[in-house]
């Protein structure tokens, strides 16, 4: 069955013929060719394809592209402002080495921005850890993670993001 | 996946309209459950009947002494709820420890509820509060509502559009959760209402179950120490590789223990 969505992927008006099956992620990474936002598993646990969807932060791996008709997307290559001028959330994660092989963090930082906007700026490690339970790691050990998130929560608030 | 053919109705009649004479159409709310189904080819659906612009089903609301929780109502506004904090903040505290923050964002009670996975957390708040599930055609009560192993009282076709919790005089639900998957190895859900103690049970078993001895201990004596000396029997409780049977027997004391007290607090 082919059905045309309409959405907003980072502030552009997209639209597209996908299946009533086609998953939201592969209409972003296939339909669209926006290949930051990554499928880690099969199961909806790994978290490695976090965006936010008006607003929330959704595992865009457990949504049809025809539920997204209509909404505001966000992605991890709609974050920073400009190629030399990452968010406040991704140079938290490049000075906090809280990324090894890479392959989690286009999730993480979709994650934890939703967490610090959430929590009002205000984190402290145990709530940044159970955040993050949707979201799995196999590199780093989380523990650079979490530094950088606690560091960009006052960071993003300073800089009204 | 399967391909099938995707309905976005706006009314619970509409819905009901297209899932009639069609046994293999099926409803989706959340989509946390059935779309993993769909992946896994686990499940072939003729037709996906979405709830999610089904504006009347999302919602919560007080009534009285209860508080009702539309179908489409998703974990994360039943755990951020003020009305739900302040009326029964077991329940709040419930639907926040579902899985993790973005299966919150996302998966429903209806969808929860009507899936009845072993291992579901809502499932004890409604048996635990002696809550009544609204359709599209009745109302039924929690007792009568699960009956096994991923199996309801729901015809085909039949939706549920929204859940009546009482308020109780205390209550808490406590989990072991998974550590990977976050559903629950054991949780127990106390109730102390007006019409007695209820001590609901979900993971351990194929389905939901009530603890009669405890609930009996605790009418008499509301205290942890009133139910120390239980032994839940091992016999027919879930045995995999999180855990043996004789295992969750144990912790469904454990966590029965921990609820009374939070429910005391
Ligand atoms: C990684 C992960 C972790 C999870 N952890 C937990 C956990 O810790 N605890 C827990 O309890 N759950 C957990 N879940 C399950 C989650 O809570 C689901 O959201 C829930 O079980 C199903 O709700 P849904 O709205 O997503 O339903 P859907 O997936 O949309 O539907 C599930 C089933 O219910 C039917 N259905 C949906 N809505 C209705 C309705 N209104 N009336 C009748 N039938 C309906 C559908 O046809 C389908 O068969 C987890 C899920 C994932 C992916
Ligand atoms: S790809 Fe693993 S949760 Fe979406
Ligand atoms: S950096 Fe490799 S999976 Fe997280």
């Amino acid at each position: 069955m082919s059905i045309s969505v309409a959405m907003t992927v980072n502030g552009k008006a997209v639209s597209g013929k996908v299946e009533a099956r086609t998953l939201l992620v592969q209409f972003l990474r296939e339909h669209l060719g926006m290949t930051g936002t990554h499928v880690g598993c099969d199961t909806s646990q790994c978290g490695a394809c976090v965006i936010h969807v008006d607003g929330k932060s959704v595992k865009s791996c457990t949504m049809l592209a025809v539920q997204a008709e209509g909404a505001k997307v966000t992605t991890i290559e709609g974050l920073a402002a400009s190629p030399d001028k990452l968010h406040p959330m991704q140079e938290a994660f490049r000075e906090n080495h809280a990324l090894q092989c890479g392959f989690c963090t286009p999730g993480m930082v979709m994650s934890a921005i939703d967490m610090v906007k959430r929590h009002n700026y205000q984190l402290d490690e145990a709530t940044v850890r159970r955040e993050l339970e949707g979201n799995l790691c196999r590199c780093t050990g989380y523990h650079n993670i979490v530094k950088a998130i606690l560091a960009a929560a006052p960071a993003m608030k300073s800089a009204g993001v | 996946m399967y391909d099938f053919a995707y309905h976005r109705p706006k009314s619970v009649a509409d819905a009901v309209g297209l899932l009639k004479g069609k046994p293999e159409a099926r409803a989706m709310s959340g989509g946390m459950t059935l779309i993993p189904t769909l992946k896994q080819r686990l499940a072939r659906p003729s037709d996906v009947v979405d709830l999610g612009g089904v504006k009347e089903l999302a919602g919560i609301k007080v009534e009285g002494n209860n508080v009702v929780v539309g179908g489409m109502t998703r974990h994360a506004d039943v755990a951020t709820s003020a009305e739900v904090k302040a009326a029964i903040p077991a329940l709040a505290h419930l639907a926040g420890h579902i899985g993790d923050p973005q299966v919150r964002n996302r998966g429903t009670i209806g969808g929860s509820v009507a899936n009845n996975d072993p291992a579901a957390d809502y499932p004890g708040a409604v048996v635990g509060l002696n809550a009544t599930v609204t359709t599209n055609t009745r109302k039924i009560a929690a007792d009568d509502f699960f009956k096994g192993l991923f199996e309801t009282a729901l015809a085909d076709g039949e939706l549920i559009t929204s859940i009546s919790f009482p308020k109780a005089e205390k209550a808490a639900y406590m989990k072991f959760p998974n550590p990977a998957s976050r559903y629950a190895m054991v949780g127990v859900f106390v109730a102390k209402t007006a019409g007695g103690v209820r001590v609901a049970v979900t993971g351990a078993g194929p389905c939901v179950f009530r603890v009669k001895a405890m609930e009996d201990a605790l009418a008499k004596n509301f205290s942890s120490a009133a139910i120390k000396d239980i032994k839940i029997p091992a016999d027919g409780l879930n045995s995999d590789i999180h855990g043996s049977a004789e295992y969750r027997a144990h912790l469904v004391g454990v966590m029965a223990r921990r609820a009374v007290d939070a429910a005391n607090k």
